[in-house]
C-alpha cells in the first residue's frame, strides 16, 4: 500500500525556517514509522536526518511527533495510526531543532542533573545484597522503566511556557530514587524539589502519561512527590512542636 | 585547538570508545584515578546494553544450591570447550561480587519474598542463576552505570563517530573522530584507548541488534593490524520475533515457555532430552531450523511457535512485561492467549579482539601485547564464551572485564608521558570523509548493505558448508569492489547519518570477510559453527582459536591454542 509522509525539514545552512517535504512510498502494514523513514532515507532522500538505534522501543533515540503526538517511530506501526492518508512527522516540540528531526537535548539532560539522578547510600554495604521487599521494589517499577526519550517533557504545556520547570522526565527520575527504600538522600532530594521549579508546577494535564512509550504513570509519580514533600514538612513541623 | 593542527585536539589520559556496560564500567573504575573520557556515537543510555533482557548470571545461590565451579563448568561446556578456562574461572569466580556490587550501586533487581535478589533458570545453566530486573535487566544496569558516571563527572563526547585509531611508534596514541552533530574531524590524544564498541549483528539480515551495532571497534582494530579471534562463531538466538528479529528473551523459556512445531509437538524433547527448551542457544537454533527444513514449521513456513499460554497472565505480566508488550505492539498478539511466531535471529559475536583477562589486546599465540590498546565487552574475545555463549553471561562479561580493563589501565599508564602524535591519520581520515562527501561513485551504501545482509544470512548463518562459504567469499570480494565506488546522497556536514552509514558499511564488510574466512577454514562443527559437510567436533584438528589477520588479499588465518585448566573436553549433550 502507498502512503504519503509530510516531514518537517530544516537545514540550518539553507533554511530560514522549517518547511514540510512530502514523500510517497510503498509500505507494508507491519512496518513501523522508523521502517518508513529508513525507506525514505535509503531509497529517496539520503539527506533526511533522524536519530535511531535499537528499532524496538528500548533505546529512546527516535522520539518524534507523529500525527501530532510524541511517539517512538520504531514502536509506532503504520497500521496502528488512525489517520494515515498523510502521515505527518515533526521533531519533538519545544526542543531546539539542529537539523530535520534531530533536536538539541543537551539542556534536557542537564535539567535532569538538578535532581541528583544517582543512587546514594553511604552506609557500608553488607557482604551480600541489601534487602528490599518485592513490595518496596514495586514502588519504583514504573520510574525505572524510563528510557529518557524526552517524549513527556516535550509534550508538557507547563514546560512549553516555563523552561525553568524541571519537567516530567527529571521529576520521574527523582521519584525513582526518593521512593527507593535503599536510597539515603531522600531529604536532600525533597529539598531540591521543594521549589518553584519542582512538582508543584505540574498542572496534571496528563499529556506525559498519554505520550509515554513505556506506559509509565508520570503524572501519578509527580503527585506522589507533591504528597511526599507535604508530609515531610508536616512531620518536621510536628517534631518541632513536640520538641517545644 | 593545537597550533600545529588544523583539527580540534583533545587530550586525555584514557579514551574509552563506546558507552555500553563495558565502557561505562571501565570509566567508573578509572574514575578519579586518571583523566578519562568516553566517546560514543550514540547518547550513552542508547547503547545496546540497554536491550539485554533476561539477566546476569552469578552463582549467588539465592534459589538453588550453586557454586562458581558449576557456573564455570556450564560455561565451558556451553562454549563447546573452546573457551579459555583461566578466563572463564575469573568470570565465574568474580560473578557474585559483581552482582552484589551492582546491587550496592542501586540496580533495582527483582526480589524474592525475603528481599534477596530474585534468580531464574536460563539456557545451558544447570542451576537457577540469572539475577534479573523483570525482563529489562540490561536497561537498569546501563542506567545505573551511567548515573554513577554523572556523579563522578566522567567526561563524555557523545554523538562522536570514531573513524580511525592513531598508531605511531608501534603504539596506539589516540584516534580521529567525526563530530556527528556539527560535522568536522576531531583528534584525540591519549595514553591508552579502550575499545568497548559492542557487536556486529547488523552484518546479518535478521538480527536482534540495534542499527548501531556495526562492529566499528573490531574493524578499527583489524585495520590497525590486530588479528580478530574466533570470528566464525556467531550466535543466533532461537527466539526472534518472526520476520523482525526483535529479541524475545530466553527467560521466556526459563520461566517455563516451550517451543512447538506445526503439530503442536514440544520438539526440543527430541533434541535435548534433559534440558529441553532451555538447552544452549546453538542447540535450540539448530533444532528450530531442522524442524523448518523438515516442513514442521508453522503452516510449513520458516517459523515455529513460542508458547507461553500455560504460564498464566499474572506470571507473564510480572516476569515478562516487556516481551508481552513487544509482541502486542509488533504482532498484535496477546501472548497470554496466543502462541508467538519466532525464528532464530543473529544476536551475539563470540569472537572479536583478542585480549588477556585484564583487557590488554594480545596479537598472537605468544600473548604479545599491542601497546596502548585495550578491549572489553562484546567487541573483545577473552575468550570466555568459546564457540557459543550462554545466556546471561554477556552482562556478566562486560562488567567483570570492563572493571578489570579499567584497573589495568590505571596501573599501566603510570609513567607514560603525554603523546603528541602527528596529523597523519587525521589527514587520511579527512581525505576519506571528503571523498565520500564529494565523491561521484555509482553505488549506494544501502544497496551493498542489503545484499551483504541477505547473502550472509543465506550462506553463513546457522548451517554452513564449503560451497555456500566459497560463494560468500567471492561475493564479498565483489561487494568490496562496489564499496569503493559508494556514493552518498547527503553532501552536508550537520547530522549527516548518510555518511555514518557508509562508513559503518566499511566495518561490516571487513568483519564479514573474517567471519567467512574463519568459517571456511574450520572444517569441523563446534558450538554455533555448524558445517554440514563436517558435522562433528574435531578436537584433534580444531581445539584451537582462529586468528584472522588483515592481509593484502583478504584475511590471513592462523591459530592459537585453547587454555584448558580444569575440564577436559567431553561429548556435549543436553
Amino acid at each position: 500500500m502507498e502512503r504519503r509522509f509530510r516531514i518537517l525539514r530544516f537545514n540550518p545552512l539553507y533554511d530560514v525556517k522549517p518547511h514540510y517535504q512530502e514523500y510517497r512510498i510503498k509500505v507494508q502494514p507491519l512496518w513501523s514509522v522508523l521502517d518508513c523513514l529508513n525507506e525514505i532515507k535509503w531509497k529517496l532522500d539520503g539527506s533526511l536526518s533522524y536519530r535511531r538505534s535499537c528499532t524496538h522501543g528500548v533505546c529512546g533515540s527516535d522520539a518524534m511527533m507523529i500525527n501530532g503526538r510524541n511517539r517512538l517511530a520504531c514502536q509506532t506501526l503504520v497500521r496502528d495510526l488512525k489517520y494515515t492518508r498523510v502521515i505527518r512527522i515533526e521533531p519533538l516540540k519545544s526542543f531546539p531543532v539542529i537539523k530535520d528531526l534531530y533536536v538539541d537535548t543537551e539542556e534536557f539532560f542537564e535539567r535532569n542533573l538538578a535532581v541528583k539522578p544517582w543512587f546514594v547510600n553511604q552506609t557500608p554495604p553488607p557482604e551480600r545484597e541489601r534487602l528490599q521487599s518485592p513490595k518496596e521494589r514495586q514502588k519504583i517499577d514504573g520510574p525505572t522503566k524510563c528510557i529518557l526519550c524526552a517524549s513527556c517533557t516535550s509534550s508538557c504545556p507547563t514546560f512549553w511556557f516555563d523552561k525553568a520547570y524541571l519537567g516530567p522526565a527529571a521529576l520521574l527520575k527523582a521519584h525513582r530514587f526518593i521512593f527507593d527504600s535503599r536510597d539515603e538522600a531522600q531529604a536532600e532530594r525533597l529539598a531540591i524539589l521543594n521549589d518553584r521549579t519542582g512538582p508543584y508546577k505540574c498542572h496534571t494535564i496528563f499529556n506525559c502519561v498519554e505520550t509515554c512509550p513505556k506506559e509509565i504513570n508520570v503524572t501519578g509519580a509527580i503527585s506522589d512527590l507533591k504528597k511526599k514533600i507535604l508530609w515531610s514538612k508536616i512531620r518536621r513541623k510536628e517534631k518541632k512542636t513536640e520538641g517545644g | 585547538m593545537s597550533l600545529s593542527s588544523p583539527f580540534p585536539v583533545h587530550r586525555h589520559d584514557v579514551l574509552i570508545l563506546g558507552a555500553g556496560g563495558a565502557g561505562l564500567r571501565a570509566a567508573l573504575e578509572i574514575g578519579e584515578a586518571a583523566d578519562v573520557a568516553v566517546i560514543s556515537k550514540v547518547f550513552p543510555t542508547r547503547s545496546h546494553t540497554g536491550a539485554a533482557q533476561g539477566g546476569v548470571a552469578a552463582a549467588i545461590g539465592n534459589v538453588d544450591e550453586d557454586s562458581w565451579e558449576h557456573h564455570m563448568f556450564d560455561t565451558v561446556k556451553g562454549g563447546d570447550y573452546l573457551g579459555d578456562q583461566d578466563a572463564i574461572e575469573v568470570l565465574c569466580r568474580e560473578a557474585p561480587e559483581t552482582v552484589y556490587e551492582l546491587e550496592h550501586m542501586g540496580v533495582p533487581f527483582s526480589r524474592l519474598e525475603d528481599g534477596r535478589i530474585s534468580q531464574r533458570a536460563f539456557g545451558g545453566h544447570s542451576a537457577v542463576r540469572a539475577c534479573h530486573a523483570a525482563d529489562r535487566t540490561g536497561h537498569v544496569i546501563l542506567q545505573t552505570l551511567y548515573e554513577h558516571c554523572l556523579r563522578k563527572k566522567v567526561r563524555f563526547y557523545q554523538e562522536f563517530f570514531v573513524i580511525s585509531l592513531i598508531k605511531e611508534d608501534g603504539r596506539i596514541q589516540g584516534l580521529a573522530a567525526w563530530d556527528i552533530l556539527k560535522g568536522g574531524i576531531h583528534v584525540f590524544h591519549a595514553k591508552a584507548v579502550l575499545l568497548a564498541t559492542g557487536g556486529y549483528g547488523r552484518t546479518y539480515k535478521t538480527t536482534s541488534n540495534a542499527l548501531a551495532n556495526t562492529g566499528d571497534g573490531m574493524a578499527m582494530a583489524y585495520e590497525a593490524g590486530v588479528p580478530l579471534e574466533d570470528m566464525e562463531f556467531v550466535q543466533f538466538h532461537p527466539t526472534g520475533i518472526y520476520k523482525m528479529g526483535i529479541l524475545i528473551t530466553e527467560a521466556a523459556r526459563g520461566e517455563g515457555g516451550i517451543l512447538i512445531n506445526r503439530n503442536g509437538e514440544r520438539f526440543m524433547e527430541r533434541y535435548a532430552p534433559s534440558m529441553k527448551d532451555i538447552a544452549p542457544r546453538d542447540v535450540v537454533s539448530r533444532a528450530i531450523y531442522t524442524e523448518i527444513r523438515n516442513r514442521m514449521g508453522i503452516d510449513g513456513k520458516d517459523y515455529v511457535y513460542l508458547d507461553l499460554r500455560h504460564l498464566g497472565k499474572k506470571k507473564i505480566l510480572e516476569k515478562l512485561p516487556e516481551i508481552h508488550s513487544f509482541v502486542q505492539t509488533y504482532l498484535g498478539i496477546d501472548a497470554v492467549r496466543e502462541p508467538v511466531p519466532v525464528q532464530p535471529t543473529c544476536h551475539y559475536a563470540m569472537g572479536g579482539i583478542p585480549t588477556d583477562v585484564n583487557g590488554r589486546v594480545v596479537v598472537d599465540d605468544k600473548e604479545t601485547l599491542f601497546p596502548g590498546l585495550y578491549a572489553a565487552g562484546e567487541c573483545a574475545c577473552v575468550s570466555v564464551h568459546g564457540a557459543n555463549r550462554l545466556g546471561c553471561n554477556s552482562l556478566l562479561d562486560i562488567l567483570v572485564f570492563g572493571k578489570r580493563a579499567g584497573e589495568k589501565i590505571i596501573e599501566e599508564i603510570r609513567g607514560i608521558g603525554v603523546s603528541e602524535p602527528s596529523d597523519k591519520t587525521a589527514q587520511e581520515v579527512r581525505l576519506r570523509v571528503e571523498d565520500l562527501l564529494e565523491g561521484s561513485g555509482n553505488e549506494t551504501a544501502v544497496g551493498i548493505r542489503e545484499r551483504l545482509q541477505e547473502m550472509m544470512m543465506v550462506r553463513c548463518s546457522v548451517f554452513r558448508n564449503e560451497k555456500l562459504l566459497k560463494e560468500a567469499e567471492s561475493e564479498l570480494k565483489k561487494l568490496k569492489l562496489r564499496y569503493a565506488a559508494v556514493q552518498i546522497m547527503d553532501h552536508g556536514r550537520i547530522c549527516n547519518t548518510d555518511l555514518l552509514e557508509a562508513l559503518e558499511l566499511g566495518s561490516l564488510l571487513s568483519l564479514a570477510e573474517t567471519i567467512v574466512a574463519g568459517a571456511l577454514a574450520r572444517t569441523e562443527s563446534r558450538g554455533s559453527h555448524f558445517r554440514e559437510d563436517f558435522p562433528v567436533r574435531d578436537d584433534a584438528g580444531f581445539l584451537k582459536h582462529t586468528l584472522a589477520r588483515k592481509g593484502p588479499e583478504g584475511p590471513l588465518v592462523s591459530y592459537k591454542p585453547v587454555r584448558i585448566t580444569r575440564y577436559q573436553p567431553m561429548e556435549r549433550t543436553y
